[in-house]
């Protein structure tokens, strides 16, 4: 890093942005817990002010990059923050920036509107923050009496406060680069998601949902903190350099085990086979934007975690030349390592499994959930690559499938706010009943599955690519299966995701149903905004890929 | 509206919006940012203006001023222009100069291109220059576009032209529908102008060696710097006949469309017709091969939707067959893609930046070669490339056994839609073949081409005897479209000038042909809801004038000397006498088949006696004014074709010959052994 790892003292400028995510979760819990009812209004505009401040404070508050361009080799770019247990470089606030926008737009959301019927299709509405808070269903409400805050209100401070507090645990994760912040950022996220989860509180579904996901992640997350106490032993410090280094020079049956076990951890967030068991259940059971929420915001974190830790490092230049491919877990360039290998198979197996189990499903959760486990498989390509051009990919990827997959959930939201169900049936006939909200889902729809020329497929497009490279440089027979594999499985995903659009567009509607949807307005414009950057970005992909290739972590090399 | 009027969710909106405009004053801050600044003791900074020049006639000549903005000197090493081949602008001389702060430059660039005719120019103008003396970065080189010449613009006109009628047909008020298909219709009248206007301009006469490649009306500009993507289309021999084919059929589809009712969502039909014709347009004028794939899959939704919801019966099976097979056929050209791009050698961007590799389709084919290439897998790499590519393209053709989605496609499509598919979306697939397969890997398709052959005259016959087998009338023209690429291929795989200047003319023969047809079934379709060839007799007697169109153009389709068919099907079958006998012979014997099922539909319908249950709804109901509008065209177009072909065949001699030379092979007229 440049200069050195920063002291503790001086650690603290370049946390502004975490500092504003922090301040503004308290703030949020003091509001909520005074005596006087605080109105979802102001909720909103903290919680707001809090994301948005957090995004734009990270520009602001960056150290200036040497270009790209002029490095020298050696030489990294970023800063060390508490004598090496967090960074703040480009791939960090790459993510920041990410974590603040989904955070933002799952707020607006989930608070924007007051209509509408909850959220649980067929069951009462709920006294949470997602059903209006003086819902005539519900048997507590009632005229508050003067001065008590009403039930839902309060609820509502308590899921802003954990919403920020996830994008801030979302944010630690991504900067982590200490096995100690990696496990405590991680788990501050996955605690914080079982409560989320189980936010629905008159859903048995979201109660179980979030028993599952407790109960699979304290698994999946202690057999990770088992994993890194031998790599404390094996390595003798808890950087994620000298971890890296020591686990590429154990013996296989040792740095198999370990990896195994801190596998299962980041593969839990990831949600990539053999990890995503919990994913339908929770997607599902949980109330609708806090499923969205969770498709981004923690799976995106993981993937960035997962690179750090697997093949970013700031001292190995794995592209420039005479770089000890050794000394490293997944390279660059040459053939693959073993790592690499059994990633490129979890790459693939969970593309394969996501895609066919989508198939049979009639719930739009469930299938969505499914489809982010395909997503993930795409996405845990580029850890099997691990090329700069890899990364890039990884974070173009992400990018847009923030905005792709926001607009199918949001969609879904506001398919419940507007008193249908979650079901595909309920979909029927919709292109005549809600003809915006129908192109926006379809739209969003379509970029999942790849097609030009939305932005799904100049990130299908940067995925593939980067992977053709690396086999066309050396990499072997592997990495020309996985791009096999991730086309094949882009043709088997198509037939769920224009089977979304076949039942909005051909299907009769529901006997019954009524003939205009009455979709909340906010919902509406949600789902516009994020279709809209989905074409966008299809159609002018340069700024996001500009803003990649300025945060990568790894270098083109010469 | 149901957001509720407080305070703080105006507060919230406003965040949002500050928010938006937060994220585009950031981009605009960052595109125009350059790289950090230089250290303090050498604060010479660059400033240039104008970005980019263009000029539009030769001898025009423009200023470029070149100051320092900076605190300390900054000196200017070396002006050149920089480009892919003989550079059409020239500088006069800069002496090497320090300027100080404050002082400027002026460097004068006057655009001569060397050749005359429809030739535009690309260079980028390279200014070298240093910070200050003995800077420690060494040189660094800042870069302007230079673009020069006529006609940059129409390619780009006519292939987004249909899509700036979308928000008139999307937000055109309800209760005036009946205006929406004359929307529609003037919204691809501007096309058919720019088509026209392009035929006009092109000259036929325009070789490679006279520059851009042997493209004309070339438009070139960076899009994606990231991947070495570029925004890159003009038109050669090759595509210019199917580019204003498309406009035609795309005006001619729109007439046919106009019996979709109102009540069937017209606003939808009509919108994704137009986004259709982009994509189609597209493909035929990009020279980059991601803008080729981009247009290529856009081809696909409009007409999965087109055919599922407009459809007959069995539509959504069709649709998502349609979808899900040519989809396949698609992401293994992306592979290929993929491949051919990390195989191709360095070179510069159009505005000077230099690229790893490249996707640009004429540095493919001219500056590229693929032969010696590591092999890949176990496989010779551009076999191998080369057989994933034409299987892809195969799949769109279609060709025998990969053509099952066809028939039930066309079927179960709405009229004007299978006039489209017909008409043009098959010929994607060959003129893919052309422009990439041969093109740019003219080893691998010699070493292929007896399949090729082969599999163009199994076509011939298979798509004959299926045609002779059907009962259904869009059936039996569904497999004789099968039977009549089988030509295009055969001509294709023989490499004589005569072949293959006759595989394209077959190309939009067929186009005109296979359109004619559908919209004939058509006619008939709409007024009986029926299609079957035995239910039908004697319609001569009641719609004479039909019958002459139909028998013309059923004549067409089998080949009769005199229209536009059998100048194609003789010229490729001459030509390939010499290299594929075997494979002649068999598809002659297939013009036999043609001429039986051909006749025989004739036959069935327009001759013998007329059930009476036809008599009420075809009797005095002979073609309307809307039908003779569409028909007409196409009509007076095989006539045309057949009795004076030469116009057309002139259009692609010159871009063949080009072709031809890459391979290496004598070149005969008729191929030898004749």
């Amino acid at each position: 890093m440049t200069g050195g790892p920063l002291s503790n003292a001086a650690s603290w400028r370049p946390l502004i942005p975490e500092l504003i995510l922090a301040v503004g979760t308290i703030v949020v819990l003091a509001v909520g817990l005074g005596r006087r009812a605080a109105s979802r209004g102001w909720l909103l505009a903290l919680a707001l002010a809090t994301l948005l401040g957090a995004v734009a404070a990270t520009p602001l508050t960056m150290e200036p990059s040497i270009p790209v361009g002029q490095e020298a080799p050696g030489a990294v770019r970023g800063l060390a923050l508490f004598g090496g247990l967090l960074a703040r470089d480009g791939f960090a606030d790459f993510f920041k920036l990410l974590f603040g926008a989904a955070g933002a737009v799952v707020v607006l959301s989930s608070f924007a509107s007051r209509e509408g019927r909850g959220d649980e299709p067929g069951e009462r509405a709920l006294g949470g923050v997602l059903a209006p808070a003086a819902s005539i269903a519900s048997p507590t409400a009632g005229p508050p009496s003067s001065g008590e805050p009403r039930r839902g209100d309060r609820d509502a401070a308590e899921y802003a406060a954990l919403l920020l507090s996830v994008v801030l645990g979302a944010d630690l994760m991504a900067a982590a680069t200490d096995l100690l912040t990696a496990y405590l950022a991680l788990e501050f996220v996955s605690l914080l998601s079982y409560v989320l989860a189980a936010f629905g509180r008159r859903s048995r579904r979201s109660a179980e949902a979030g028993l599952k996901y407790a109960i699979y992640g304290g698994v999946a997350t202690g057999a990770m903190l088992y994993g890194f106490s031998w790599l404390y032993g094996l390595a003798g410090t808890t950087e994620l350099a000298g971890v890296r280094a020591a686990l590429a020079s154990a013996p296989p049956l040792v740095s198999g085990t370990i990896l195994a076990l801190c596998l299962a951890g980041l593969g839990f967030k990831m949600a990539v086979v053999p990890f995503h068991s919990w994913c339908p259940d929770v997607y599902e059971g949980a109330p609708t934007p806090v499923a969205a929420f969770f498709s981004v915001v923690p799976k995106a974190a993981g993937f960035a975690l997962a690179f750090r830790f697997l093949v970013g490092s700031p001292e190995a230049t794995l592209s420039v030349a005479g770089a000890d491919a050794g000394a490293a877990l997944v390279t660059g360039q040459g053939p693959a390592t073993v790592v690499a290998s059994v990633l490129a198979v979890i790459a693939m197996v969970s593309m394969t499994l996501g895609n066919l189990a989508a198939i049979p499903q009639r719930k739009l959760k469930r299938l969505l959930a499914y489809s982010s486990i395909a997503q993930a498989g795409n996405l845990a390509m580029a850890l099997a690559v691990g090329s700069p051009a890899a990364e890039r990919a990884l974070l173009v990827y992400l990018g847009i499938y923030l905005f792709m997959n926001l607009a199918a959930f949001l969609a879904v939201t506001a398919l419940v706010r507007a008193g249908e169900g979650d079901t595909l049936d309920d979909l029927a006939g919709l292109g005549g009943r809600a003809p915006l909200l129908s192109l926006g889902l379809t739209l969003a729809v379509l970029s999942l599955a790849g097609l030009p020329p939305l932005g799904g497929f100049v990130a299908k497009f940067a995925m593939f690519s980067a992977t053709i490279e690396r086999g066309a440089a050396g990499g072997g027979p592997i990495f020309y299966a996985l791009a096999a594999a991730g086309v094949a499985n882009t043709v088997v995903s198509v037939y769920y995701y224009a089977r979304v659009a076949k039942v909005i567009y051909f299907d009769r509607p529901r006997a019954g149903a009524p003939a205009r949807l009455p979709v909340p307005l906010s919902h509406a414009a949600l789902v516009g905004i994020t279709a809209a950057g989905v074409v966008a970005l299809g159609i002018y992909a340069p700024p996001l890929t500009a803003l990649a290739e300025k945060s990568a972590l790894l270098w083109p090399g010469p | 509206m149901v957001i509720t009027r407080r305070v703080p969710f105006v507060l919230s909106g406003a965040l949002v919006a500050a928010a938006i405009a937060g994220c585009i004053v950031a981009w605009g801050a960052s595109a125009r940012a350059g790289d950090a600044p230089p250290p303090p003791e050498h604060a010479g900074l660059l400033h240039v203006r104008p970005s980019s020049v263009a000029f539009d006639r030769a001898g025009e000549a423009a200023q470029v001023t070149i100051a320092n903005g900076g605190a300390g000197p900054l000196a200017v090493t070396a002006v050149r222009v920089a480009s892919v081949g003989e550079p059409d602008f020239t500088t006069g001389p800069v002496p090497r100069r320090t300027l100080g702060p404050g002082e400027s430059l002026a460097v004068t660039v006057v655009y001569r291109p060397r050749a005359g005719g429809p030739r535009q120019s690309f260079a980028a103008l390279e200014i070298e220059h240093a910070d200050g003396p003995g800077a420690s970065t060494g040189p660094r080189v800042d870069i302007i576009a230079l673009r020069g010449g006529e006609g940059r613009f129409l390619l780009t006109l006519l292939v987004f032209s249909p899509l700036f009628g979308l928000p008139f047909l999307l937000l055109w008020p309800r209760g005036r529908e009946r205006w929406l298909r004359w929307l529609a219709l003037a919204a691809t009248l501007v096309p058919l102008g720019a088509a026209a206007r392009m035929l006009a301009t092109f000259d036929p006469a325009f070789p490679r060696a006279a520059g851009n490649f042997g493209y004309q009306m070339v438009q070139h500009v960076v899009w994606i710097r990231a991947f070495n993507v570029e925004y890159h289309v003009g038109v050669d021999g090759l595509s210019v006949g199917l580019t204003a084919l498309t406009a035609l059929i795309a005006t001619v589809a729109a007439i046919g469309s106009w019996s979709i009712p109102l009540a069937r969502n017209l606003r939808g039909y009509l919108s994704l017709l137009l986004v259709l014709e982009t994509g189609m347009l597209g493909v035929f004028v990009s020279l980059d091969l991601f803008l080729f794939y981009v247009f290529w899959e856009m081809v696909l939704v409009p007409m999965f939707f087109l055919i599922g919801l407009w459809g007959g019966p069995r539509r959504e099976y069709a649709a998502i067959k349609f979808f899900l097979y040519t989809l396949l056929g698609s992401v293994l050209i992306l592979l290929a893609i993929i491949a051919l791009y990390y195989a191709s050698r360095s070179t510069i961007l159009v505005d000077g930046t230099p690229a790893a590799h490249t996707l640009d389709i004429p540095k493919l084919v001219h500056l590229n070669d693929f032969d010696e290439h590591p092999a890949l897998l176990g496989f010779k790499f551009a076999n191998l490339v080369w057989v994933l590519l034409f299987v892809g393209f195969a799949i769109k053709v279609p060709l025998v056994p990969l053509h099952t989605w066809l028939p039930d496609a066309h079927v179960e499509a709405p009229t004007a839609v299978s006039v489209v598919l017909a008409g043009i979306l098959l010929k994607m697939g060959t003129y893919g073949m052309l422009r990439l397969n041969w093109a740019i890997l003219p080893s691998a398709t010699v070493w292929a081409s007896p399949v090729v052959a082969g599999l163009g005259a199994l076509a011939v016959i298979y798509g004959g005897l299926c045609a002779l087998a059907s009962v259904d009338l869009k059936r039996l023209v569904a497999y004789s479209s099968i039977g009549h690429l089988g030509f295009c291929l055969i001509g294709m795989a023989a490499l004589t000038p005569i072949a293959v200047n006759g595989a394209i003319f077959q190309m939009l023969s067929h186009g005109v042909v296979s359109a004619l047809l559908f919209l004939l079934v058509g006619v008939i379709y709409d007024r009986t809801g029926e299609r079957g060839l035995d239910a039908f007799g004697g319609v001569a007697t009641v719609m004479p004038r039909y019958t002459a169109v139909f028998a013309l153009g059923f004549f067409a389709s089998l080949g009769l000397p005199g229209l536009s068919g059998f100048i194609g099907e003789v010229m490729t079958l001459l030509g390939s006498l010499g290299r594929f006998r075997t494979a002649t012979v068999v598809a002659a014997f297939g013009l036999v088949l043609a001429a039986a099922y051909n006749l025989w539909a004739i036959r069935r319908i327009h001759f013998g006696v007329l059930p009476e249950r036809w008599r009420a709804v075809l009797a005095g109901r002979d073609l309307d004014g809307r039908e003779w509008a569409s028909l007409l065209p196409l009509v007076l177009l095989a006539l045309a074709m057949g009795l004076y072909p030469a116009p057309v065949l002139e259009l692609s001699a010159v871009s063949v010959s080009d072709l031809l030379a890459l391979f290496g092979l004598p070149i005969t007229g008729l191929g030898g052994g004749l």
